[in-house]
C-alpha cells in the first residue's frame, strides 16, 4: 500500500522536562533522521514542575509526519507531543525586530506601513527605527519583504509559538 | 544529609544500587576515572567482575548476558576512551533492542568541559546510541538515576542506557535510597497492554484469511519466554505458516512442520513467496527491516498487515498497516488466543489447505541445497554437521556477521527462545565471541559456541585471554574461507568480480594463536574428518578454536539482491545471469 506523497507543514508542541541536553535530543533526532525544521522555538513554561515547551514546524509526507510524532513522543523525557495542525483549530504567532536605516521619503514610508501592520517602534536614532512586529509568520514575512525596499539593515525572528483555540491546554 | 558516618560514598553508594538492581555480573575494564569503583567492587563480593580486554567486548558480552537470560547486562568502563570503545556496542545494542546499562567514568564536574586528559563527551556522543543516556552531576542524584536507568532499559521496547559518572561524584558521600517499587517514572510509560477493540478486530481479521502468513521478530523474545510459548500456542490454533526473522529464530520450534524457516534476503524461498503471496500477515514484534521487505513497492501487495509492536515508532515506519496494535507480544498474544477460543472464528479450511498446497510446492524447490563433494567441506555440510553434534545438548550459539551467519541461521535450528545471539541491526562483526563469553557467564554448564569466520574473529581475537582467564569453555567454530566471504559474494554479483580488498592476507594459524592464550586449537580441512573435529571440539572441557577450512568460492543462497522483490530470488549460482541487479538496487546496500 503506497501512502500519499503530499508534503505538508506540521505545527508541533513538544511539553518535555526542562534537563540538560533535551533540545540536543530533540534537534538531534530531526538531523539524525533527515526530518526538517523549519522553525524551532523553546523556552520553560512551567518552573515549578521544570517543564519547557518545545514548538516545532516541520513539512513531510503523512508517513514523516507520523513518524516525527512517534519519535518524539519516543525520547524518554518528552511528556507530550500534539500535532496543533491536525487536532482542530489553533493559532501561531511569531515576533519580529526588524531594524530599517535611512531618511527622508524611505523613512517616512517605514513609519507609516509599520503602523499599517501594527509594528511598534522600539528604539529610535534620527537616521533608523528597530521595529517589534507581531503576528502569523506570513505577515511578519510580508512586513520584511516591504522593509527590504526601505532600508532593512537587521532582522530577528523568534519562530513560532503556538497553542489550540479553546479552553483546553496541551 | 545525614551525619559523616552513615553516608557512603558514590562509589559504594552505585554498588549498593547495583546488588539491589539484582546484579550479578558487570562486564568492565578499569581507568583512572572510575577507580573509586574498582576499589568498592574489591571490598564486596556479590557483585562478579568480568574483565574483558576491549570495551567494545564488555558491550558484546552484556548483549550476550542478556539475550540468553532476559535480564539486563551490566557494562563499566572509564572515561575518555574507555566510553568511545563502548560505542559500537552501544549501538549494536540499541538497534537490536538489548536491555544494558553502560556506566561511564568522567572526569571530576569541575573539569569537564576544559578537555581534560580522557575526557569525552559521553553523553553528547552516546545520545543518538542508546534509549538514554544520564549524566549524574551530584551524588544525591546518582542512586535515583541508576534505578530509573534500570527501569528504562528493562521496560517497553528494551534499549542501552548510558550514566556517565564524574569521578568527584564518586567520591563524595550521601545516603542510599532504594529503588521504589513499583517504579512510577513521570514521563517514560510504555504501552504494554493493547487496546481489546484492535485484539478482536484482529482476529476477525486473522479467521477470516484464506492465504495467512505469521511472521514473528525480535520482541517475542523481548517479551520473555512465555510469549514464544503463547507465539507457538495461537500457531497452532489457526494451523497456519509462521516466518521468522534473524532476531525471532527459536521464538517458534524450527522443527515444526508449520515453520518456513527464515525469511528476508537470505531466507527460505518458501517464506518469502508466501510473504508476497499472503492475503493476511500477522507481524508479532518485527520491524519490517529493509533485509526483510527488499523492494517496497512491491512488497506483499495483496496482503492486510497487522502489525504488534510495543514501539509505537516501529509502526509504519517502512511499511504502512491496516492494523496496528501497540503493546507487549506476550499480551497481545495472551489476548487474541482469549478472543479467538471465545470467537471460534470459522476458518476456510478449503482455502488454507490450496495455501499450504501451493507452500508444499515452493518448499520442495529446497533452496537450501548445496553440493557436498569428497575434496572440499562445504560451509553448509560443516553447519549441517555441527548441529547434529550438538542439537541433543544444552546449547547456545552465536555468531559475527557475513556469509557464516547467515548460513548458521540457515541450517542451525533452534526450538526455544534465547539460544541464538547474533548482531542483527547493525551487522557488526566482532559481536560473536565476547557475546559467547556473556552466554557461557550466565550459564556456566552450556555448551556454548560462536560460529564465526575467519575475517569477524580477527575483530575481537584479544578477548582469547579474558576466556583463558575466567576459563571459559566457549567454542569458536571458524568458516574459514580466507575472504570477507560477503563481501566478496558481492564483489562477484554486482562487481565484475573485483575482489577488491575482501582477501583475508596474512591471517594467523588459528591453532598455534589458540595455543598461545591457553585454548585448544583444531584444525580441519577433510570432510570425511570433520565429525571427528566436532566431537573432539565438544568434549574438550576448554576454550577450543577450530579452524574449519572451508569451500573459498561458496556463496549464500537463496538470495534477494537489494532492491529486487520477493519473487526476484536468486537460489543458486546458475540463477543469477537471469537476473542482473538494477543500478537502483546497486546503490542499497
Amino acid at each position: 500500500m503506497s501512502a500519499p506523497q503530499t508534503t505538508s507543514s506540521h505545527t508541533i508542541s513538544v511539553l518535555v522536562d526542562n534537563e540538560p541536553g533535551i533540545l540536543a535530543r530533540v534537534v538531534g533526532l530531526f538531523s539524525g533522521r533527515g526530518y526538517n525544521i523549519e522553525s524551532l522555538t523553546v523556552a520553560e513554561t512551567d518552573a515549578k514542575e521544570n517543564l519547557s515547551r518545545i514548538t516545532i514546524v516541520t513539512a513531510g509526507t503523512p508517513m514523516v509526519i507520523e513518524q516525527i510524532k512517534a519519535q518524539l513522543d519516543r525520547l524518554v523525557p518528552v511528556h507530550k507531543v500534539r500535532d496543533l495542525t491536525v487536532e482542530g483549530p489553533h493559532i501561531e504567532r511569531e515576533l519580529a525586530l526588524v531594524k530599517v536605516k535611512g531618511t527622508g521619503d524611505k523613512r517616512v514610508e517605514a513609519l507609516r506601513l509599520a503602523d499599517v501592520f501594527r509594528a511598534k517602534v522600539i528604539d529610535a536614532k534620527t537616521d533608523s527605527f528597530v521595529f517589534e512586529v507581531t503576528g502569523t509568520s506570513d505577515k511578519v514575512r510580508t512586513f520584511v519583504g516591504l522593509m527590504e525596499g526601505l532600508g532593512l539593515v537587521e532582522l530577528g525572528r523568534t519562530g513560532i509559538v503556538a497553542m489550540s483555540r479553546g479552553g483546553e491546554a496541551l | 544529609m545525614k551525619p559523616e558516618e552513615s553516608a557512603t560514598t558514590g562509589a559504594d553508594l552505585l554498588v549498593k544500587a547495583l546488588i539491589d538492581e539484582e546484579v550479578e555480573v558487570v562486564f568492565g575494564y578499569p581507568g583512572g576515572a572510575v577507580l573509586p569503583i574498582y576499589d568498592s567492587l574489591f571490598k564486596q563480593n556479590r557483585l562478579r567482575h568480568i574483565l574483558v580486554r576491549h570495551e567494545q567486548a564488555a558491550v558484546h558480552a552484556a548483549e550476550g548476558y542478556a539475550r540468553s537470560t532476559g535480564k539486563v547486562g551490566v557494562v563499566l568502563v572509564t572515561s575518555g576512551p574507555g566510553a568511545t570503545n563502548a560505542v559500537t556496542g552501544l549501538t549494536d545494542a540499541l538497534m537490536d533492542s538489548v536491555p544494558i546499562i553502560c556506566l561511564t567514568g568522567q572526569v571530576p564536574t569541575h573539569l569537564i568541559g576544559n578537555d581534560a586528559f580522557q575526557e569525552a563527551d559521553t553523553t553528547g556522543i552516546t545520545r543518538p546510541c542508546t534509549k538514554h543516556n544520564y549524566l549524574v552531576k551530584a551524588v544525591g542524584d546518582l542512586a535515583r538515576t541508576v534505578h530509573e536507568a534500570f527501569y528504562v532499559a528493562r521496560s517497553g521496547r528494551p534499549g542501552p542506557v548510558v550514566i556517565d559518572l564524574p569521578k568527584d561524584v564518586l567520591m563524595n558521600k550521601h545516603d542510599y535510597t532504594a529503588p521504589k517499587k513499583p517504579v512510577q517514572h513521570k514521563s517514560y510509560r510504555p504501552q504494554v497492554k493493547p487496546e481489546l477493540k484492535k485484539v478482536e478486530e484482529a482476529i476477525e481479521l486473522i479467521g477470516s484469511a484464506k492465504r495467512p502468513v505469521f511472521y514473528a521478530g525480535g520482541g517475542i523474545v523481548n517479551a520473555g519466554p512465555k510469549a514464544s510459548k503463547l507465539l507457538t500456542q495461537f500457531v497452532h490454533m489457526t494451523g497456519y505458516p509462521i516466518t521468522n526473522t534473524l532476531m525471532g529464530l527459536g521464538t517458534f520450534p524450527a522443527s515444526d512442520k508449520q515453520f518456513l524457516g527464515m525469511l528476508g534476503m537470505h531466507g527460505t524461498y518458501e517464506a518469502n513467496l508466501a510473504m508476497y503471496h499472503c492475503d493476511v500477515m500477522i507481524n508479532i514484534g518485527a520491524r519490517f527491516d529493509d533485509r526483510i521487505t527488499g523492494k517496497l513497492t512491491e512488497f506483499s501487495p495483496k496482503s492486510k498487515k497487522i502489525h504488534v509492536d510495543i514501539d509505537p515508532s516501529s509502526i509504519n515506519k517502512n511499511v504502512r498497516v491496516d492494523l496496528p496494535i501497540v503493546g507487549d507480544a506476550g499480551h497481545v498474544l495472551e489476548d487474541m488466543i482469549r478472543v479467538w477460543k471465545a470467537r471460534q472464528p470459522k476458518v476456510d479450511h478449503k482455502a488454507l489447505k490450496a495455501w499450504w498446497a501451493e507452500i508444499d510446492k515452493w518448499r520442495s524447490r529446497n533452496c537450501l541445497a548445496y553440493k557436498q563433494d569428497k575434496e572440499t567441506i562445504k560451509p553448509q555440510y560443516a553447519l549441517e554437521r555441527l548441529y547434529h553434534h550438538i542439537k541433543n545438548r544444552d546449547h547456545y550459539i552465536t555468531t559475527e556477521v557475513g556469509q557464516h551467519q547467515m548460513w548458521a541461521a540457515q541450517f542451525l535450528k533452534f526450538e526455544q527462545p534465547n539460544r541464538w545471539m547474533t548482531s542483527g541491526g547493525l551487522g557488526t562483526m566482532g559481536y560473536g565471541f565476547p557475546s559467547a563469553m556473556g552466554v557461557q557467564i550466565a550459564h556456566p554448564d552450556a555448551l556454548v559456541i560462536d560460529v564465526a569466520g575467519e575475517a569477524s574473529i580477527m575483530m575481537n581475537i584479544q578477548e582469547l585471554s579474558t576466556v583463558a582467564q575466567y576459563r571459559l569453555p566457549v567454542k569458536i567454530f571458524i568458516l574459514n574461507n580466507q575472504y570477507m566471504g560477503m563481501v566478496r559474494q558481492w564483489q562477484e554479483l554486482l562487481h565484475g568480480g573485483r575482489y577488491s580488498e575482501s582477501y583475508m592476507e596474512s591471517l594467523p594459524d588459528f591453532v598455534k594463536l589458540a595455543e598461545a592464550f591457553g585454548a585448544v586449537g583444531l584444525r580441519c580441512h577433510d570432510p570425511a574428518k570433520l565429525d571427528d573435529t566436532i566431537k573432539q571440539m565438544i568434549d574438550i572441557k576448554k576454550p577450543v578454536v577450530v579452524d574449519v577450512l572451508v569451500d573459498k568460492a561458496e556463496n549464500c543462497f537463496p538470495m534477494i539482491p537489494s532492491g529486487a522483490a520477493h519473487y526476484d530470488m536468486l537460489l543458486g549460482p546458475d540463477d543469477r545471469a537471469a537476473k542482473p541487479v538494477s543500478e537502483e538496487g546497486m546503490v542499497l546496500v
